[in-house]
């Protein structure tokens, strides 16, 4: 683990890049690192994380400066703007069912080759996926999700990168931290080693691999 | 009695002491203000949370701990915050106990189709999906029409959520049983009549000779 000054963890972002994004309802995203995305103009992102937020809120900050190419979410019913961008042909969105999403996620981090679900059969969400029965029940197969980046955020991080999550604002963080080549981590206070008891570190920080310095 | 509250009222009955609840977002969320003192129920969030209590105060609110629609609220006593793997495990592992959703059709199989109009709404499926595939029962509450259009129709038009039959609906009209041989009227909501329920219904409907009127509290 490094830490990094916010500027140069967006540095590292190149135009393009796939980026997991915690948070839900934009509780648990990392702000700090979607305000510097936007500041520098960073764009045609592929995002994957669970929903756009509200326009001017966490993720929805991205839709607003237009900086997402491609969205892999699970809804996107609160944000006008992400459905506007998507009915206009600027914005390719896969709509994923959020147990399927988080599972996903989770495969592409823990190495496995995907994982068998009966969410979705019978719906569209089954169109052009493999199927299969498994003791007269039938599962769809869905594939791994990784990607270049996971931009994460805690309620404390050591000074080995080792995080701890606040309430709701864990949701899909502890997934995504394994689940890329990079994982930036932000969190609301930078403590010294042993202040997380080891039972209650959620994400080691052996997985982490910079986490953005204070201002 | 305002039509809303009518049906939360009404599926508050349909809850056990120590289940496992999640409430979708909208009209199911009234479900929560209206339990009866001493009815001990846990509710689930999907964004991550178990033993959900209500909205705080104004000022008293704490911006890591919100609902699944990002609105502010508490925890009772015995909570547990979980990630999105573990909330998904109890969702489809069978381990909710009750689902209750809002919809926009249900039709003669039982099917629902609540997470978009193609060219017009499209949210997303969010935890929907997974909720009317996982959990032990599957409650709709819903007006029985959208101006006046019935919602519950023969075969549901708009994408299905889930191919697995919800157990049981309610609207301000009436409680509808899906089942194997097809939508049963169980209930009339109160100065409601079965040739009202009909009208306002395109599906084929199977009324029991005596069907009986929901016991609201006063």
């Amino acid at each position: 683990m490094k830490g990094i000054r916010l500027e140069a963890a967006v540095d590292l972002i190149p135009e393009g890049a796939s980026l997991m994004i915690g948070g839900f309802m934009a509780v648990g995203t990392p702000e700090r690192l979607m305000d510097e995305l936007v500041r520098q103009h960073r764009g045609g992102l592929t995002v994957i994380a669970n929903d756009t937020a509200r326009p001017g809120v966490g993720i929805g900050k991205l839709i607003d400066a237009r900086l997402v190419r491609r969205l892999i979410v699970s809804h996107i019913g609160t944000n006008p703007e992400t459905q506007r961008q998507m009915l206009a042909d600027e914005l390719e969105v896969e709509l994923v069912p959020q147990g399927t999403l988080a599972e996903r996620v989770r495969a592409g981090g823990f190495g496995l080759g995907g994982v068998l679900t009966a969410t979705g059969i019978g719906t569209s969400v089954e169109h052009g996926k493999q199927s299969l029965e498994i003791d007269g029940r039938r599962f769809l197969v869905e594939l791994p999700l990784r990607a270049d980046f996971a931009l994460i955020r805690g309620k404390r991080c050591d000074h080995k990168g080792n995080l701890d999550y606040s309430l709701t604002a864990r949701n899909f963080n502890p997934l995504m931290a394994l689940a890329a080549d990079t994982v930036i981590a932000e969190a609301a206070s930078i403590v010294p080693v042993g202040v997380i008891p080891p039972d209650e570190v959620s994400t080691p920080g052996v997985v982490v691999d910079y986490v953005v310095q204070r201002n | 009695m305002d039509q809303r509250i009518l049906i939360a009222t009404r599926v508050v009955q349909e809850l056990q002491p120590g289940n496992l609840v999640n409430l979708g977002i909208g009209l199911p969320t009234l479900v929560a203000n209206h339990l009866p003192p001493g009815l001990e129920v846990y509710f689930q969030s999907e964004n991550g949370i178990i033993g959900m209590g209500p909205v705080p105060e104004e000022g008293m609110e704490e911006p890591d701990l919100t609902d699944a629609g990002g609105g502010y609220v508490s925890a009772l006593p015995g909570a547990t915050s979980i990630d999105s793997a573990m909330s998904f495990g109890l969702i489809r592992g069978g381990h909710l106990d009750v689902t209750v959703l809002g919809g926009l059709q249900v039709d003669e199989a039982g099917h629902l189709a609540n997470w978009m109009v193609p060219g017009k709404m499209v949210p997303g499926m969010g935890g929907a999906m997974d909720l009317v595939c996982g959990a032990r029962r599957v409650i709709v509450a819903m007006t029985h029409t959208a101006r006046g259009t019935p919602k519950i129709v023969p075969e549901c038009t708009l994408p299905l959520t889930s191919v697995r039959r919800v157990d049981l609906v309610v609207t301000e009209l009436a409680v509808i049983e899906p089942t194997e041989q097809g939508l049963v009227l169980k209930e009339i909501a109160p100065n409601v009549t079965v040739d009202e329920v009909l009208a306002n219904t395109s599906a084929r409907l199977l009324v029991p000779d005596q069907v009986p009127t929901m016991q609201l509290p006063g």
